[in-house]
This record gives structure tokens, sequence and C-alpha cells, in this order.
């Protein structure tokens, strides 16, 4: 088991009292396998995205990624467990407008303190993998927004994380490159070996992916395992 | 450095801007800070260069301030000081302004009395009660050559040499001799003036306060008594502050350039802490940015500045030329520009990496 949510509750500031964000969530996400998060606006996809990027410390239960509690570490320790073991792929592609496609994801070794020859290699290896070998040297301006999800994908993968977290990758894309979108991240999720968490509100592109788990406010119900 | 250097390349044009800034505030102060050398020099140097390391004044009554132009030193002042322990050099130096006339050509100039062959003068051991020591602008201002003969307050006075380019008050400096600098000088009381100061050669047993009791003078230190030129401590002062203001406007404007900046790339700053990059290493590589446009633009208005100094120097603008003059200020526009820079990219620790995640940015 690569990413674990153990249970996990986040309320929120809520004038007087606290809203529930998060209500005793327990998730397990095996290596090379990919989990969709699918409910309704407000149920707290997002919430749960961010406990597990360790950019929001739960009230309650824990976070294990790769074997690593996070709980009672310091904000500089999660940075570096984020860089060494997490890749997000974000909502909007947050691509830096200054760097090409290729140094999008180089700046993913840079961080790290890794050599910047290998970095290149790599970077290429993965801008190929996604379908942009020729896009390169292309900024953001440059590219359309399927393209930057892609760039955005692939820069999630640079650092090979165990964990690879996905927010709505689909919102900002037609219906068609949203399919081929998903179909890249199964794909990517089983040739990494990652433990992957995919959060959307939109079923319809769903047909691939591992299983579906559904939030509804705050609460996380499984699907009950076929056989 | 890695996206710092990128974004230098990627925003040019916004740090260009930043960069004209940062070489025009540097240029002004360089040249301001060669010119305030430059005046300051002319109003100083003959002090400055006097082998001496105290003057004594008579000591004003009323509280007032020490002033070269209105002390008088009588010859038993001056032998007290000459027979103090510690003393090894007491010299009488007597000062006026007045003007020198050759021909047709007329210029103010600074008289400088000294004994004959007073080591205060140079090449003293040429000047007597008919002949006279010129600074170089003196000579300059004048059309003298040695041998040569002009008019001082009246006197017929022959060049014996000229020497040095010692300046007093922003006027060029001509040795006489003590008889013939009285003679320029305001008529004075009973005894008469033997000078206007007495300049001190003095070691460390020299019990300066019980000496100034004595003969009735006030003793300062040769750099102290700079304040005693009339017009330097003003005219230095009011250099000085533009300049200081100069410091702080860079500082200022570097400030909120980066305040500016900083915001505008925050959501940039959040998505790469949320992909794991620590808060200190955006720190350094902000700073650094920082430093290559300071550097850069201080650089660059610092040539400019010491081409333009070079290209005036000895011409009639007094500016001096130095390594104090040009780098000092620039080290202080860097200093103080990185100081500006670092306070406005500080807000990088604050961006939070969670904003990074969903739509709303
Ligand atoms: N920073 C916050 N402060 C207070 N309440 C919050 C905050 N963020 C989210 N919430 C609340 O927590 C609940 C869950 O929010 P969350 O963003 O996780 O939902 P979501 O499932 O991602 O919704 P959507 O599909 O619209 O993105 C919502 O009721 C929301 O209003
Ligand atoms: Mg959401």
């Amino acid at each position: 088991m690569s990413l674990h949510l153990t249970d996990v509750t986040l309320t929120y500031p809520d004038g007087e009292s606290r809203l529930t964000a998060l209500d005793r969530v327990t998730l397990d996400v095996p290596k090379g396998s990919l989990t969709a998060v699918v409910g309704p606006s407000g149920s707290g996809k997002s919430s749960l995205l961010a406990v597990a990027a360790t950019l929001i410390t739960p009230d309650h239960g824990t976070v294990t990624i790769d074997g690593t509690t996070t709980t009672g570490m310091t904000r500089g320790e999660l940075t570096d467990l984020r860089r060494h073991k997490i890749g997000i792929v974000f909502q909007q592609p947050n691509l830096l407008p200054s760097l090409t496609a290729a140094e999008q994801l180089q700046v993913m070794a840079r961080i790290d303190g890794r050599s910047p020859a290998k970095a290149r290699t790599r970077a290429l290896e993965l801008l190929d993998a996604v379908g942009l070998a020729d896009q390169a040297g292309r900024r953001p301006h440059q590219l359309s927004g399927g393209q930057r999800q892609r760039v955005n994908i692939a820069r999630a993968l640079m650092n090979d994380p165990t964990v690879l977290l996905v927010d709505e990758p689909t919102s900002a894309l037609d219906h068609e490159r949203g399919a081929a979108v998903i179909d890249l991240i199964t794909r990517l999720t089983h040739r990494q070996a990652a433990a992957t968490v995919l959060v959307t509100h939109d079923r319809t592109h769903l047909t691939a992916v591992d299983r579906i788990a559904v939030v509804r406010d705050g609460r996380l119900r499984l699907p009950t395992p076929a056989g | 450095m890695f996206v710092a250097w990128r974004d230098l390349k990627f925003a040019k044009g916004r740090f260009a801007l930043m960069g004209t800034v940062i070489v025009l505030i540097t240029l002004l102060v360089g040249l301001l800070s060669g010119l305030t050398a430059g005046l300051g020099r002319q109003n100083v140097s003959a002090i400055t260069g006097l082998p001496a390391d105290r003057i004594a004044f008579d000591a004003p009554g009323g509280g007032q301030d020490l002033s070269y132009a209105d002390s008088t030193v009588t010859a038993g002042q001056w032998l007290q000081w000459a027979r103090t322990p510690g003393v090894t050099s007491a010299e009488p130096l007597g000062i006026t302004t007045t003007r020198a006339t050759a021909g047709d050509r007329s210029t103010g100039v600074s008289v400088f009395g000294v004994r004959p062959g007073s080591p205060l003068a140079p090449g003293s051991g040429e000047i007597d009660d008919g002949s006279v020591v010129l600074s170089t602008p003196a000579a300059d201002d004048l059309g003298l050559k040695p041998g040569a003969t002009f008019a001082l307050a009246g006197q017929r006075l022959t060049v014996a040499a000229v020497r040095g380019d010692a300046s007093f008050s922003h006027t060029p400096v001509i040795w006489t001799s003590l008889t013939t600098w009285r003679k320029t000088a305001p008529p004075a009381a009973a005894d008469g003036p033997t000078a206007t100061v007495v300049a001190l050669s003095t070691d460390s047993a020299t019990d300066t306060r019980a000496a100034d009791e004595a003969a009735g003078t006030r003793t300062v230190s040769r750099e102290d008594s700079l304040s005693a030129i009339g017009s330097y401590t003003s005219e230095n002062g009011s250099l000085q502050l533009m300049r200081g203001f100069l410091f702080a406007i860079s500082a200022l404007v570097i400030g909120a350039f980066f305040t500016v900046w900083t915001i505008q790339r925050s959501a940039d700053v959040a998505v790469l802490k949320a992909l794991g990059a620590s808060t200190a290493g955006l720190l350094k590589d902000a700073l650094g940015q920082a430093l290559v446009l300071l550097a850069g633009g201080t650089l660059v208005g610092t040539g400019i500045a010491a081409a333009l100094g070079a290209l005036v120097a000895g011409s009639a603008v007094p500016f001096l030329l130095t390594p104090a003059t040009v780098l000092f200020p620039a080290a202080v526009m860097v200093l103080l520009g990185a100081l500006g820079a670092a306070l406005s990219i500080r807000r990088i620790t604050s961006v939070d990496p969670l904003t990074a995640l969903g739509s709303a940015r």
C-alpha cells in the first residue's frame, strides 16, 4: 500500500461552529492503481486531495505516504516528502510562464538538486510519453489548453512519485481531450506504478479506472469489492 | 536560480526598466559623490595637507564656534605653545582671502603666511618678504611663471616658485611670509596679530587642555578644524544629505519594484512550494535575481559616472575620481538595494502552497 488515509477528519472554521469537510475518511491506494473520487460540489473532494498532498493537516486521523506517517512532521519535512514522494497534477495547468515545456519538468529535478543533464533526458522522455516530444521548446502561451494539461501531468511524474494526486484534470478541456487525458493518467499510473487518486465531478470518462469512490458530505464510500 | 534566470529573460521589459532606474540613480549618486569630494578638496586641501596634527585657534568668546575667518593669535600665544612639553613643532599660520592681479588677469586667492623656512609651505626656503610660492591653480589662473611679478593687496611680489595644488575655501593658495601676509590682513589689536592659527605637531604627552588654558587658545585636531572653514560644513552637509536621500530613494524604489514583482508571481511560488520547493531555496533564488539586477545596474551606472568623471577631470569642474568616491557609493547602492529587495521578497515565506490546488487563482 502506498497511500493510506486512516480515519481522517477535517473541519474548517465556520462562524461560531466548525464545518466538517471530511468525516472519518479511510482510504488505501495500492501502487499501480488508480482510484477515482467523485462527488457533488462541496462534498469534500478537494479537501481530501489537499490532505493527501500534505498541504492541510487533518484535525484527526493519519496520512501515510510510502510507509511514512506525516503526523507531527515539520513544514520543511513535509516539503521534502512532497518533493520525493508526491506528484500533483493541478486543476489549472499552473505552468511557469517563463519556462519551456521541457524546463517545466527540469525544474523538478533542480529543486531536488539532481544532475541537470539526466534531468533533461528524463524530461524529454516524459514529454514523449505524453505525446509532446515536438513541443519541448515551447512556452505555455504557445501551447493549447490540452497540451498544457499534458505538460502538467508529465511534470507530476518527473520525480518518480509513489503517490500521484490529480485534481479535476478535465475541467478545462472538451469531451474528447478530457477522455484522452484520463486515459493517459491511467496508462501512466500503471507504467510508473504510482498510487493515484483522481478527483473529479464528472463520471463520464471513468471507464478504465481501477475503482470509483464516492464522497458525499465528507463521507467516503468505497465500492464493495467484486467477487 | 533556474527559474530566476529565465524570469529575468522572459520579463525583459520590466527588468530593463528597473535596471535603467538603478543605472540612473547610481549615475547620479556617483556624480554627486565625485562632486562632493571635488568641492570638498577645493575647500580644505590646504588644511588637510598641512604637516600638523592639531590647530590652535584664539579662544572665541561668548560661546562662538571656531572660525578661521575670525581667529587671530598673538606672538605670546604662539610662544606659549612652542614652549609646551610634547609639542614638536608650533608654526604660526596666517590666512586671509583677497585678490591677486597680474596684468589684466585677476583672481580671488587665499594668502597663507608662514615663517621663512616653515615646514607648512612647500618650498618655503624660497619665500621672503618680496617673493612668494604659488600653488599650481593660482599660477594657472593668473598666467604666472616663476620670476614673474604680480600685485597682491597693493604689494608687488615676485613668484619664486609654483608648488602643489593647495586650495582653501574654493580659492587657490599663495604662500607668503608672515610679514607679507600681515599687510593683506585687516588691521588688528595692540601687539599686532602674529597669525590666524598655530599649526601644532604634538605627541601623546601633550596636555592640550592645560596648554590651551595657559595660552588662551582652543585646540582641535586638524580634521575637526575643517568645520571652522566658513562654507565647508553647510556645503558638505547638504551634498551628503542629497546623497543620503538618493540612497534611501533607491532602496525604496527597488523595494517597491520587488514587492510588486513578488506579488505578481505569488501564484507561481505557491505552485513551486506545492511541488516541493523549499522556502529557503525560493528566497535564495529571488534574492539572487535581485542581486543580479542590482549589480548589473550599479556596474553600468558607476561605469558611466567614472567615464564622465574622467572626461571632466582637469577641467574647471571640481570632480574627484578615486576608488573611494566611485566604489563606495556603488557598494552602498548594492547593499541598500539588496536590503530593500530582501524586505519585499520576504513575503515569499507567507505564500500558502494550498492556493495552487483548485481553480481559484
Ligand atoms: N478554506 C475553507 N474554509 C472554510 N470552508 C471550506 C474551505 N474550503 C472548503 N470549505 C468547505 O468544505 C466543504 C468541502 O469543500 P471542497 O472544496 O473539499 O469540496 P469539493 O468536493 O472539492 O467541491 P467542488 O467539486 O465544488 O470543487 C465545502 O462545504 C466548502 O464550502
Ligand atoms: Mg474541488
